[in-house]
């Protein structure tokens, strides 16, 4: 061990040496530095290019093409703000972030407690555990598309529809669906729900098994219900989880843009921002207003994003 | 399964389940459950793989049968003959081995040499990759499809390659992440030993750090398949050639002008790959799904 103890603080901590104290073995460090940068940087080559290219670059791209007027036949002209009074003045601007915010809230109240609820009700069923799991998670497992198109021809609005054909059976009023303006965006949001709500059940499941059985045990025996354990044991338990997917689905919701493709065509006041950046781009080739509009989106959810942070960071510092 | 029986109490107690009115509502509650997912997560599926039995004019028919009169079963043959399912599923699934592929070499070659090697910049990397992750994929696909059409300096398009959908899964920041809060946590110990036997960096990655880091590795690479298979926007830029396509694209563009019930049974044909796939590996791909979603 005592012969062992130089070589380990040597290669442990290279770097981490207080200056001053110069290491016995100073004489082949550099050249250990060396070997060791090179290595890392042949190791890291792949990686750095391919996010170089395809992450970084981008970026710094996406934000020059919003103050600029170009298709790439033609020249290319700094415009300045153009592109965003373009999209700003577009009548279809605030309809988008309507219809997006409405899908993200939506989907806040379906997407988000209905997996959650759903997670703690199997968590306390002893019997058939793997055919309830392995049934919410089916959906996932189906190409999405596959799945969109499915519900499409369950949505179909006259009686030969499936949900149509069930409600007409047990005598309810059948519904237009996907072409009314009214329930479009809560039939998008259902079939979102269905399709993935399994990942986050699995995930809620994994996190519920981790709570110690003595919490619930103390609490009823401070005389708490049902409802009572599950919002003072249950709920702050699985804070962390809870608060991480919550924020994960709203960026992931605010992005929606296959429903709106496959479901609706953006019919039905259905267009999302993302729909009408793709729109904006590979429709009318306007390449600056698709960028200057993907850069508002990028604010929103970056936004976003910083406010979950440091709505996180609060209980900590109350300790 | 025993042992999940009997584990840890939960929200309800053992005792309060096990008699009286808590037995009935128990068994009530599961009774009214198993029915319930059957009816919302597996009659979906039979109701797909029913109407690509029916003729055209049972599929529209009000109010549809639950059964079809006389199973069709050609429209399976049909689709599967005439519409290149068979390539489409090909094509997705070479994308996804080539991008785990891809991912799993690069991201743990790059964290691992953050992550132990320390190089210079290393950390102004690390953290250039992890932002990489705050970035919406939605806002960058049109810069990374003007990127794709046109490499920088080379100037040659990757489009309808499969590189466009390999190269940009590598740009991965939660890969990064999660592996490298593994590498931290691998005990400087053992590498020391790695050293002490005259092992250089790359001898130590090889036969140390990478036989302890499968159960990470395994939860990359089924995120790395599934984001292939699940994706849809990036491919549909990307992917115009129907030779190229993947299962999701192909469906997309085949849509348009055929039957609708040899459409349905298309969709059915394209459900069978992945489902198959999660049935053998259930247990597998659960665990890794939930243990990297929760403490990876």
């Amino acid at each position: 061990m005592s012969t062992e103890s130089p070589v380990a603080l040597r290669v442990n901590h290279p770097e981490g040496r207080p200056a001053g104290r110069p290491s016995p073995a100073r004489g082949f460090r550099p050249s250990r530095r060396l070997r060791d940068n090179t290595a890392a940087y042949v190791l890291m080559i792949g990686g750095i290019f391919c996010f170089a290219l395809f992450s970084w670059y981008p970026m710094i791209r996406e934000v020059i093409m919003s103050f600029q007027k170009t298709n790439f036949a033609g020249e290319t002209t700094w415009v300045g703000l153009a592109n965003y009074r373009h999209i700003i003045g577009d009548p279809s601007f605030w309809g988008a972030w309507r219809a997006t915010a409405l899908f993200a809230a939506l989907a806040l109240v379906f997407g988000y407690a209905v997996p959650f609820v759903t997670a703690v009700v199997l968590n306390e069923l002893r019997h058939w555990r793997g055919y309830f799991r392995l049934l919410v998670y089916l959906p996932v497992m189906i190409p999405p598309a596959a799945a969109a198109f499915l519900w499409k021809w369950f949505y179909t609005p006259d009686n030969s529809g499936l949900f149509n054909a069930v409600l007409h059976a047990v005598g309810l009023p059948t519904s237009q669906w996907l072409q009314s303006p009214r329930i479009a965006l809560l039939c998008l949001v259902l079939f979102s729900t269905w399709s993935n709500m399994g990942a986050a059940v699995l995930v809620y499941l994994a996190s519920l098994q981790g709570i110690p059985g003595e919490l619930y045990d103390a609490a009823e025996i401070d005389g708490a219900g049902l409802l009572r354990r599950v919002w003072h044991v249950t709920v702050p338990q699985t804070r962390l989880i809870l608060s991480l997917m919550l924020m994960l689905q709203v960026v992931a919701t605010m992005q929606v843009f296959l429903e709106p493709l496959i479901l609706t065509g953006g019919q039905s006041g259905t267009t999302t921002v993302v729909y009408l950046i793709y729109n904006y781009a590979f429709s009318f080739n306007n390449y600056g207003s698709a960028a200057a509009l993907g850069i508002l989106l990028l604010v929103v959810l970056l936004g976003f994003a910083g406010g979950y942070l440091w709505l996180s960071r609060r209980p900590e510092e109350a300790n | 399964m025993a042992a999940v029986e009997s584990g840890p109490r939960t929200l309800i107690s053992p005792a309060q389940l096990s008699r009286g009115r808590g037995r009935i509502i128990y068994w009530t509650v599961l009774g009214v459950m198993i029915p319930l997912f059957a009816a919302l997560f597996l009659f979906p599926l039979y109701w797909m793989v029913t109407g690509g039995l029916k003729s055209p004019s049972q599929v529209v028919q009000t109010p549809p049968t639950l059964v079809p009169s006389q199973p069709e079963f050609h429209n399976y043959l049909t689709a599967w003959n005439d519409l290149g399912l068979g390539r489409l599923i090909l094509n997705t699934v070479l994308y996804a081995g080539g991008a785990l592929v891809f991912q799993v070499v690069f991201d743990v070659a790059a964290a691992y040499a953050i992550s132990k090697l320390r190089p210079a910049l290393g950390n102004v990397i690390l953290f250039a990759m992890l932002a990489a992750m705050m970035i919406p994929a939605t806002v960058l696909v049109l810069p990374q499809y003007l990127t794709a059409n046109s490499l920088p300096f080379l100037h040659t398009s990757i489009l309808n390659t499969p590189w466009v959908i390999w190269l940009p899964s590598v740009a991965n920041g939660f890969n990064i992440f999660i592996l490298k809060r593994f590498f931290d946590s691998v005990p400087a110990d053992l590498l020391a030993a790695a050293a002490l036997d005259g092992a250089g960096p790359f001898r130590t990655l090889w036969r140390v750090v990478l036989p302890i880091s499968r159960p990470i590795i395994g939860v990359v690479s089924i995120f790395a398949a599934v984001n292939v298979w699940k994706d849809f926007l990036w491919p549909l830029l990307v992917l115009s050639e129907p030779s190229a396509q993947t299962i999701n694209i192909g469906l997309y563009h085949l849509n348009y002008g055929i039957p609708e019930d040899v459409f349905i049974a298309a969709l059915a044909i394209a459900c069978v790959p992945t489902i198959v796939f999660f049935l053998i590996f259930q247990r597998n791909i659960m665990a890794g799904l939930t243990a990297g979603g929760v403490k990876g």
